[in-house]
């Protein structure tokens, strides 16, 4: 060590005085910045800092409505809440995840190929919510698992509540059905109400009351920590439960409709003449309801929509066929109303009819034809040639104009959505309906065969049976309705419905009964149509059937022979009501391909009538 | 020993308790403030823990094993200390060696030394370690020091802050450095060397960025934004000034903030239970705990000034302002003044090694004070 690189105690001891005074002075300043930081944050920014931590704690978390019930008329349970047990499992309390599917798998307890779903699930959720292994097990499944439960901690059975039809395919298409809420229907309810629902209803009455059916969902402030695991309840608003509906349908003519109709394709309407209101609604075939509620597969569901008998498909509101003769009781009184003809004005059929001037023949379903035909005749016998002169003097604006009063061409109202119109053809409709010129005019030979209820009319059974209902009750319709009443089960007040009259039509009365008497005729009759469905009637029914050429059926499918040579065959018709003189009951009956409408259809009224009546007139 | 009766003899009239404390080489003001920081810390501890006394037991047998460290090592002369110094250093060194090959894996990180018995992180030994070898380094030559002194000086506290960087644990490397180079510092470093050390740091920075490893790097950009990643990097200090600024001037209340309570603050009974303090104390209790740390830190920095060598000086100033830097550096991340570092909050974090440590630093802050009469001058 150089001399003069001696220590200098005392110069040291003042430099190190210095050093620590800076030191002391850049503590304090550091100290000074982290009291201004926290002043800002505590004191100046404070409400800031406290509305978030506010919105960190609490949390709103919706309270779903129970869904309200569905019944028949008489308080029958068509539609109802059961608990059903599901599989599911907490990823946080499972061990080996892959070692419990796949021992559920081995019990048959998990399907294999709904592994990638749940494995999904597993990633997205949150480890202490439960992810749903499976929506619904049976009582033998359930057992199942309860002896091998041991084996599987971390996974459970957990009741929830879902819909059941307890009727299966019974009054399927009345009911229709709910199932898991997509992305359109999400547009069209409030999605704040649906917040904590799985499944909204899609068609039937499920989806024409969904708002009152659904209820109101209520709120609940839960106190929640970082992770969102719930902790405690600070606030609770409850849920409004939904509605109760009873439905007009009576559940014993629906089955009776349905079982009547049952290995065939068709439909069957049943009506209060006297209130609109629709005792049975039947599309055969249906389909199982409980399947869309507890999760229908997709390959379930595309067999049921590629099925060629199209069990979804409603054919008593959407199906639409030519009405045939069925229109012939309201062309009658078409004829009466118009002056066109009088009850007693006789025109000989001999199995034929030509226009002026023109050689085409428009044929008699009865070759030989019917004679010297009168009105009553006429209907009763269904002759086509008398129905072919009264169209021509009719003229087709007549007719339409006077069809469109009994409601056909335009929608019944019918709370079931989906509704179609059908189609009642004029001069306007076609000068609209084609694009090329040639084909907008009207030509009388259309008006020949609508006479006939062919050509290019359309009727949805619902429309027949509802024309039946008007004429019935002499013109004084009622829109057809399917609510009978609704009950609030907060108040447990039941709201009867009133039914909802049309104008009357402008209708001569004794006009009327000339129109009933032939169809009564058609029944009754000794050589009326039906007069076997008629047979031994206790009370008057009046009826007429109808038989509809096939247009035509879907192209391009592979159908074996004797399949299309079914398929061609034509529709069978019929309407009725009963009694003839005042009705309770307004009926239309389509089978699809069941060739003749007095063999095929009007039995199947026939029972109907018969039931209802036998328990109205107690 | 003339000397010393004479010094007991003017100390005469003084009460039994100050002799006690003079006998056992402690000073009062300091373990006053050590004690105060270390009551104020379990509190805050029970109520960050979610009310877990095992918890809670586990952290006083820690203070309690901390104070007793203290207690021996204040016995140790600074004499011996200095002695000890470069072996505990070249020990030190080995042992980062050893962890870098055969490394414990815990928290990702290779920091622990299994010893069979206790794990423990050999990073620990070097906050002293590093700062004690340099103060040797020191003891006899005349300050401030020359270049090429410097550069050894340089390398010794570098080489320990890189192994600890590798392992890795950036912010121990930080505290490491910056004890080390506060010594230099204290040292007599010139102004203008300290601004040139200051323009190679910035210079250096890209090239340290390149060295970092990706969450270095995030938590680095997340304090620049946190709100660019709300629930990833950037969450922890969001929540973290959530609970602060919510807390307001008074607080919550004891073992109300639902910031803590509720687990939205992570690792709230370590490196983040300041914010837990000021959501259930407010300001008034966060002052009150900054207030017991500069009684500390100005204590210490009282000891150096009053040390009676070179050794002592430097290395009581370092350990008193290297416990500011633990501290400022806890509070400026909590705060989000500064970057994420895991860095506890001296003697009020739930956590083991470091207090250990920190209570050795402590006792020899006693032993540089307490020994000191006994010197002749």
């Amino acid at each position: 060590m150089s001399i003069s690189r001696l220590k200098d105690h005392w110069r040291e001891q003042r430099m190190f005085l210095g050093r620590v005074i800076a030191a002391g002075i850049v503590v304090v300043l550091l100290a000074g910045l982290l009291v201004y930081r926290l002043v800002d944050l505590q004191v100046v920014h404070f409400e800031h800092f406290t509305r978030l931590s506010q919105g960190n704690r609490v949390r709103l978390e919706p309270v779903p409505p129970v869904r309200g019930l569905l019944f028949d008329r008489n308080g029958r349970v068509m539609a109802e809440n059961r608990p059903v047990y599901q599989l599911e499992l907490i990823p946080e309390q499972v061990e080996n995840i892959d070692d419990t599917l796949a021992g559920l798998v081995g019990l048959g307890l998990v399907e294999e190929e709904t592994l990638p779903r749940i494995r999904e699930q597993l990633r997205s959720q949150r480890r202490f919510e439960p992810v749903i292994l499976r929506p619904r097990l049976d009582e033998t499944e359930a057992a199942r698992f309860a002896v091998q439960r041991p084996r599987f901690p971390g996974v459970d059975i957990q009741a929830r509540l879902a819909r059941q039809y307890p009727l299966g395919e019974v009054a399927s298409h009345v009911l229709g059905y709910v199932s898991a809420i997509s992305r359109e229907d999400l547009q069209r309810v409030d999605a704040a109400n649906y917040a904590g629902t799985a499944q909204t209803g899609k068609v039937g009455a499920e989806r024409a009351w969904e708002d009152l059916l659904h209820g109101t969902t209520g709120h609940r402030q839960v106190l929640v920590n970082a992770q969102g695991r719930r902790l405690q309840e600070l606030e609770r608003k409850d849920a409004v439960p939904g509605r109760n509906f009873y439905l007009t349908i009576d559940l014993e003519l629906q089955a009776l409709a349905e079982e009547a109709l049952e290995g065939r394709r068709g439909a069957v309407v049943a009506l209060d003449p006297r209130n609109g209101q629709v005792l049975a609604l039947a599309s055969v075939p249906g389909y199982d309801p409980n399947l869309f509620s507890m999760g229908v597969s997709g390959e379930h569901f595309r067999a049921l929509q590629s099925d060629i008998d199209q069990p979804l498909f409603n054919r008593a509101l959407r199906g639409q066929y030519p009405p045939g003769s069925t229109i012939k009781p309201m062309l009658a009184l078409a004829g009466l109303h118009y002056g066109a003809v009088e009850p007693d004005d006789s025109v000989f059929c001999p199995g034929w009819f030509s226009l002026p001037n023109h050689s085409h023949r428009y044929r008699d379903w009865k070759r030989e034809g019917h004679g010297q035909m009168d009105l009553e005749s006429a209907v009763a016998q269904s002759c086509d040639v008398y129905f072919y002169h009264l169209a021509v003097s009719l003229g087709i604006e007549r007719m339409h104009d006077f069809l469109a009063m009994f409601g056909l061409g335009t929608p019944t109202g019918v709370e079931i959505p989906g509704e179609r119109s059908g189609l009642l053809p004029s001069r306007d409709w076609k000068r609209q309906a084609f694009s090329r010129r040639e084909d907008q005019p009207w030509f009388p030979g259309e008006t020949v065969i609508t006479g006939i209820g062919q050509g290019y009319m359309l009727a949805t059974p619902l429309q027949l049976a509802q024309a039946a209902a008007i004429l019935g009750n002499r013109g004084r319709g009622f829109r057809p309705t399917l609510l009978a009443g609704i009950e609030d089960l907060a108040t447990g007040e039941r709201e009867a419905i009133e039914p909802e009259p049309l104008a009357p039509l402008p209708l001569s009365p004794s006009h009327v009964e000339e129109a009933i008497d032939s169809m009564v005729a058609v029944m009754h009759g000794p050589r009326g149509t039906a007069r076997a469905s008629g047979q031994d009637s206790p009370w008057t029914i009046a009826g007429k059937t109808g038989t509809a050429q096939v247009v035509a059926i879907a192209q391009g499918e592979e159908y074996d022979e004797e399949l299309i040579a079914e398929r061609h065959r034509p529709h069978a018709l019929f309407i009725a009501f009963a009694p003839a003189e005042n009705p309770r009951i307004a009926i239309s009956v389509l089978v699809e391909n069941g060739a003749s409408g007095s063999a095929a259809a009007a039995p199947i009224a026939r029972a109907l009538v018969d039931n209802w009546q036998a328990r109205e007139s107690d | 020993m003339a000397v010393s009766q004479t010094v007991f003899g003017e100390h005469h009239s003084l009460s039994l308790g100050r002799r006690i404390m003079a006998g056992l080489k402690l000073d009062g003001t300091l373990l006053f403030g050590l004690l105060l920081i270390a009551a104020f810390g379990l509190v805050v501890l029970w109520s960050a823990s979610g009310q877990e006394s095992g918890l809670l037991l586990r952290q006083l047998v820690r203070l309690g094993v901390g104070f007793a460290v203290l207690l021996v090592v204040a016995q140790i002369p600074p004499k011996v200390l200095r002695l000890w110094s470069p072996w505990i250093f070249l020990a030190g060194l080995a042992l980062l060696i050893a962890v870098l090959v055969v490394g414990d894996f815990g928290k990702g990180a290779q920091r622990w030394l299994d010893l069979g018995v206790v794990r423990f992180q050999p990073a620990e030994i070097m906050k002293l370690a590093v700062p004690m070898t340099a103060a040797w380094y020191l003891r006899d030559r005349p300050l401030p020091p020359r270049f090429t002194e410097l550069c050894i000086l340089l390398a010794l506290v570098i080489l320990p802050a890189v192994l600890i960087a590798r392992q890795p644990d950036l912010g121990t490397a930080l505290l490491v450095a910056s004890s080390g180079l506060l010594v230099v510092l204290l040292g007599g470093l010139r102004v203008r060397l300290v601004l040139l050390l200051g323009a190679m740091a910035a210079a250096l920075a890209p090239v340290l960025w390149h060295f970092m490893h990706d969450y270095q790097r995030r938590r680095v950009l997340t304090f620049f934004n946190p709100e660019n990643d709300p629930l990833g990097a950037g969450y922890h200090i969001i929540q973290s000034k959530i609970a602060i600024g919510s807390g307001g001037l008074f607080g919550k209340g004891w073992g109300n903030g639902s910031q803590a309570q509720l687990e939205f603050l992570p690792e709230r009974s370590t490196d983040f239970i300041f914010a837990v303090l000021g959501e259930e104390f407010g300001l008034i209790g966060l002052l009150l705990l900054l207030a017991a740390y500069l009684l500390v830190i100005g204590r210490g920095l009282y000891i150096a000034l009053q040390a009676q060598d070179t050794f002592g000086r430097l290395l009581a100033g370092s350990i008193s302002l290297t416990f500011f830097v633990y501290v400022f550096v806890n509070t400026g991340m909590v705060t989000g003044l500064l970057p994420v570092v895991g860095v506890p909050l001296p003697l009020v974090s739930y956590g083991g090694s470091s207090m250990v440590t920190l209570m050795a630093g402590f006792g020899i802050l006693m032993s540089i004070n307490g020994h000191r009469n006994l010197l002749a001058r």
